[in-house]
């Protein structure tokens, strides 16, 4: 016999699993009908896909936002993995007290919320922009180089190297290793479930960034997919059907990622609490 | 001398001849070089802007003609309608949705954690799905689903809760409904993934002892689950407490802030106040250190309130 809790339980699961799910399959659904049959709430799969991408694209640039995205991302998140596990490295395996201090003060930077630093970021770009444009306002490099290192990632990694056998370094001293090559022969290699979480968080954050772009990319060609997705959603007479296509693929790179690392995803999660 | 330094730096103590230098001192050097990089980062980048930030919360003026005025922009924080707004809906963000979603989270993992329960892959799985959709995507989504005419309304009406479609979008108080549930929806399944982690550590015997002494679930739940889970419930509650502080992109593409300020939030205010209206970036800057101050306090009295249970 099944007990009522039991079912309780199940129909508690399939409610909750059911509205986590149905924006997406919605998404995806109306990804591939006409926008007036979005409107009159049609569930079914249509067959509009091929033309709403081929308006989204007349409308804009999707193909070159995704460039600038995944520029973006790749650039963030290679220079972050290097700059942050070098860090979390040398501040663990060199530990002194001096260096402690140092951490614990780069820790703080995790309480400064983004919004506040907005504002003077932005006047250090716009005061770059005259010296060194390449680096100023409306440039990718601006996108990237305020987000490369998080006192988050660099916790991260610390946390992590505090499981990494200290006696492998000792080894690779007595081979005749120098001090960079034991990070990146040694350590490296065998951090490498590590490194796949980190590159996971810091590639989502990335591609996902909003406010940052949105206020230092100005001219249409610099784009990155969430500001043409806000520019579409934004727009007074929408087409839904282009919108959800567009929606679906900003959506597909970090889907893929989640689902092909997802166990390097929920333990990049729990390294933060470690 | 070899005191200062710990065990981690090898044994050898002796003098290089080359340079000079003890290899402990040697050792401590190369230490500073890897960490180097990431120190002049931050600086640049956190520390550095946060000082601009202070100089420029004392100044007045607009776009690059400022000059010091004291703290007459502090006095404007206390008078200033739409700050008093932007605070007022923050914190109505923050007392409903933080602890439903705090809730909602750990009542759904500790059904999940049931070792008899079919299916938990796939619930975990979609539970958790959210977490993949960038914050914009997923906010022009919700906008449409609860559109006046979307499928929301649609499927409530079909189901006769309703008669009337309800407004979730123009009207003031269903907009901070929609905002709520927005994030419940992207949320939850992140925070529900650290409980059930944590929960798989619990010592099942414990709850087969409370069995036998005739403890109910809810009991269980009060006396066993919560307490053990304090930390992580503490980890969760303060980073979903910055999170909901910073709140933008979803106020940015759901509502825009409105219908008039109903929504608005202090991220977003300061943005409107430095990009959209005629740019004030030191008061914006003034507005910018409420929020640090808030997270700061909000951030003990959460340490507070979870380290005196104990």
């Amino acid at each position: 016999m099944i007990k009522p809790r039991r079912i309780f339980t199940y129909a508690f699961l399939i409610g909750v699993s059911a509205i986590s799910i149905f924006p997406f399959l919605w998404m995806v659904v109306s990804a591939t009908n006409k926008s007036v049959d979005v409107t009159k709430g049609r569930l079914l799969p249509g067959s509009h896909l091929i033309e709403n991408i081929r308006n989204l694209t007349s409308q804009v640039d999707i193909v070159n936002a995704l460039m600038n995205s995944l520029k973006v991302s790749v650039v963030t998140t290679l220079l972050a993995l290097l700059i942050s596990s070098l860090a979390g490295y040398g501040f663990e395996v060199y530990r002194s007290r001096a260096k402690d201090i140092v951490f614990n003060i780069l820790l703080l930077s995790m309480m400064i919320p983004f919004a506040s630093l907005m504002v003077p970021l932005y006047r250090m770009f716009a005061s770059a922009s005259r010296s060194v444009p390449s680096i100023g306002i409306d440039t990718l490099t601006a996108v990237v180089l305020p987000t490369i290192t998080t006192a988050f990632l660099i916790f991260f990694f610390r946390q992590s190297t505090k499981m990494f056998p200290k006696d492998m370094l000792e080894a690779g001293r007595m081979d005749g290793l120098s001090e960079l090559g034991l990070f990146f022969r040694i350590y490296m290699p065998t951090m490498k479930t590590t490194y796949a979480a980190a590159a996971i968080i810091t590639f989502m954050a990335s591609w996902n960034n909003y406010m940052w772009p949105l206020v230092v990319l100005q001219s249409p060609e610099n784009q990155t997919v969430p500001l043409v997705i806000s520019n579409l959603g934004s727009s007074y007479a929408p087409d839904y059907g282009v919108i959800m296509s567009a929606i679906v693929i900003a959506t597909v790179p970090t889907a893929l990622v989640f689902f092909l690392m997802q166990k390097h995803f929920v333990a990049g999660m729990m390294g933060s609490v470690k | 001398m070899s005191s200062a330094v710990k065990p981690a730096l090898g044994k050898d103590s002796g003098v290089n001849v080359k340079t000079g230098m003890s290899s402990h001192k040697k050792m401590n050097l190369i230490g500073w070089l890897f960490v180097g990089l990431s120190v002049i980062l931050i600086i640049t980048f956190y520390f550095y802007p946060m000082f601009q930030a202070l100089l420029l919360s004392f100044k007045t003026g607009t776009g690059a003609n400022l000059e010091y005025t004291g703290l007459d922009n502090y006095k404007r924080l206390f008078i200033d309608k739409t700050f008093l707004t932007a605070v007022g809906n923050t914190f109505i963000y923050l007392i409903i949705q933080v602890p439903a979603m705090i809730l909602l989270g750990l009542f759904i993992s500790v059904l999940l954690n049931d070792s008899k329960l079919k299916f938990k892959g796939f619930f975990r799985t979609a539970i958790f799905l959210p977490c993949v959709t960038s914050l914009v995507a997923y906010s022009v989504v919700f906008k449409y689903l609860f559109a006046g005419d979307g499928i929301v309304n649609m499927a409530l009406m079909k189901l006769h809760l309703i008669t009337e479609p309800i407004q979730w979008i123009t009207d003031p108080f269903w907009a901070k409904v929609t905002i709520v549930i927005a994030i419940t929806w992207r949320w939850t399944g992140y925070n529900m993934i650290f409980y059930l982690s944590a929960l798989q550590n619990i010592d099942n015997s414990i709850y087969e002892a409370a069995r036998i002494d005739g403890a109910s679930s809810t009991r269980q739940f009060f006396s066993i689950t919560v307490p053990l889970l304090k930390p992580i419930i503490l980890f969760t509650s303060i980073t979903s407490t910055i999170g909901t502080l910073q709140l933008f992109d979803e106020v940015m593409n759901i509502t825009r802030g409105g219908p008039g300020n109903s929504t608005m939030t202090i991220s977003q205010y300061i943005y409107n106040l430095s990009f959209k209206y005629t740019a004030d970036f030191g008061y914006a800057a003034t507005v910018s250190y409420s929020i640090v101050i808030m997270i700061i306090v909000l951030s003990i009295i959460q340490f507070k309130v979870a380290g005196d249970r104990k």
